[in-house]
């Protein structure tokens, strides 16, 4: 009697072992990438590199941010609380909050960073979204859908690098010069990078990778490992924003 | 009757609100017909689809055109002439009907529909060819 109920308990707990590991990697995201682990690389896996010691050779240099903010008719708002960002810089305190990596380049600690949405292979935007307005593409960009975003903000309470911006008033009085071939977005709407996926069905890079007159920015598959961003990184240090959420961003900083 | 006059008064007022629908419409104006739709042919005789369908479902092929270029990654549609355009409201259907305010939007008003695209999609005159 006594012996069986034991076996009974031992076997209950190792069952609720069982069902709660498999949840605990869908959690905590320590699945790697999905699209290499689920199939043979049948998919392109879009990510991006910045080379900061190539970035900072011109320290006041907004070549890049320009590009993107002229072909998306980003607004430009002065105040802090309206303004729209999809690509920009940051103190490197703000950028890598988790300070992992010491005694890197001190000129790099008293510098701003670029940066962007980091189209996680984990996104927690997406998990939250009620209306599938975001989602995450076969090859890993996180994609937003400005006609379902019903303006509610999940996405930005969930997004842990502020990658997201909320139209709080219309952005169209503050483009200068509207670019034609693209729409504005309007009042209520969540918007940021989507790694120009405009441009990438075009055959052409990211408008930022091109603007960038160091070459600092290179972007690429990173399920081909013949690929430049693999090379590089194959080569180089790199680090990247609060890697222990397990979001597993894929914009990687050469440092 | 006690009161006759108030209640034939009151009488006539009632009669007159319930039928101000009738009476406001024929003071200001009758019926116009149709609205003018002025077309223009200069990049091509024909619509994308046939003029029938664009008439009735126009809507349709719009958001299906939506849905294929922002959700599924496909920018192009093959009409029925075999030739391939690019699936873009203001880039595709603008840049021949540029002359919206007597095109899309006569319509529109007549039917009593506002579409809320332009609050983002650009209304652009004429595509500058490239
Ligand atoms: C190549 C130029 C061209 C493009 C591109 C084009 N149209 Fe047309 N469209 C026309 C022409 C020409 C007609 C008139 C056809 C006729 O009279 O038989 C027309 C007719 C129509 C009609 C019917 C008008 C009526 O008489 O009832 C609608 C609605 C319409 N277009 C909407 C659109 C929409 C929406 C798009 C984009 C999806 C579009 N068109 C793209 C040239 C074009
Ligand atoms: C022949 C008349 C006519 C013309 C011309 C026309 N439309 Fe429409 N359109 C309609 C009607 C009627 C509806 C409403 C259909 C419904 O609600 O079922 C509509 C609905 C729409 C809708 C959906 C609106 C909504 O709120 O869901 C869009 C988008 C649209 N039209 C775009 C266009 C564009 C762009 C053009 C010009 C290129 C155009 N239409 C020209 C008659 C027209
Ligand atoms: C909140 C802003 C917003 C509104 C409102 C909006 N769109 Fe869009 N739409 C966009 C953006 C941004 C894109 C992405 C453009 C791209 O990737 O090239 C887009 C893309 C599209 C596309 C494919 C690409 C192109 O160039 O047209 C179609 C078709 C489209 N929208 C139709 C509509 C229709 C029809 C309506 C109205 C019923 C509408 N949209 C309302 C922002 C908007």
């Amino acid at each position: 009697m006594n012996s069986s109920r034991r076996k009974f308990l031992k076997l209950a707990g190792m069952a609720a072992l069982g069902i709660t590991a498999g949840k605990y990697e869908k959690i905590f995201g320590l699945t790697g990438y999905s699209n290499t682990q689920h199939s043979q690389s049948v998919s392109k896996l879009r990510a991006m590199v910045i080379d900061i010691r190539k970035c900072l050779v011109e320290k006041g240099c907004t070549a890049c941010i320009s590009s993107c903010n002229k072909t998306h008719n980003v607004p430009n708002i002065d105040n802090t609380k309206h303004e729209i960002k999809w690509i920009w810089k940051e103190d490197y305190e703000n950028v890598f909050l988790e300070k992992e990596n010491h005694f890197l380049n001190e000129d790099f600690k008293h510098s701003e960073i670029l940066i962007l949405c980091n189209h996680c292979d984990n996104p927690p935007c997406v998990k939250v979204c009620p209306t599938k307005a975001t989602w995450k593409r076969e090859d890993g960009i996180v994609m937003m859908d400005w006609h379902r975003c019903i303006g509610c903000r999940y996405c930005m309470a969930a997004c842990p690098y502020g990658s997201r911006s909320f139209n709080w008033i219309s952005p169209r009085p503050f483009i200068e010069n509207i670019t034609k071939n693209f729409p504005t977005r309007t009042k209520g709407v969540v918007e940021k990078c989507t790694f120009c996926d405009e441009r990438l069905a075009r055959n052409q890079l990211p408008a930022c990778v091109e603007a960038c007159p160091q070459k600092c920015l290179l972007f690429g598959d990173l399920n081909d490992s013949k690929s430049e961003v693999r090379q590089v990184l194959a080569n180089n240090f790199s680090i990247r924003r609060k890697p222990s959420l397990g979001t597993n961003p894929k914009i990687y900083y050469i440092v | 009757m006690y009161d006759s006059g108030k209640i034939l008064a009151g009488i006539i007022i009632f009669i007159l609100l319930i039928t101000f629908p009738f009476w406001l419409n024929s003071i200001q104006g009758e019926y116009k017909g149709e609205p003018e739709l002025v077309i223009d042919r200069s990049n091509g005789a024909q619509c994308v689809k046939s003029t029938d369908y664009m008439r009735n479902s126009h809507m349709t092929l719009l958001n299906e055109w939506r849905d294929e270029v922002v959700r599924n990654d496909n920018r192009f549609y093959t009409i029925s002439s075999g030739e391939r355009i690019e699936m873009s409201l203001s880039n595709t259907c603008m840049s021949c009907h540029a002359n919206k305010e007597e095109f899309c939007d006569r319509c529109h008003d007549y039917s009593g529909v506002k579409p809320y695209c332009w609050d983002c999609h650009i209304e652009q005159k004429k595509l500058e060819t490239n």
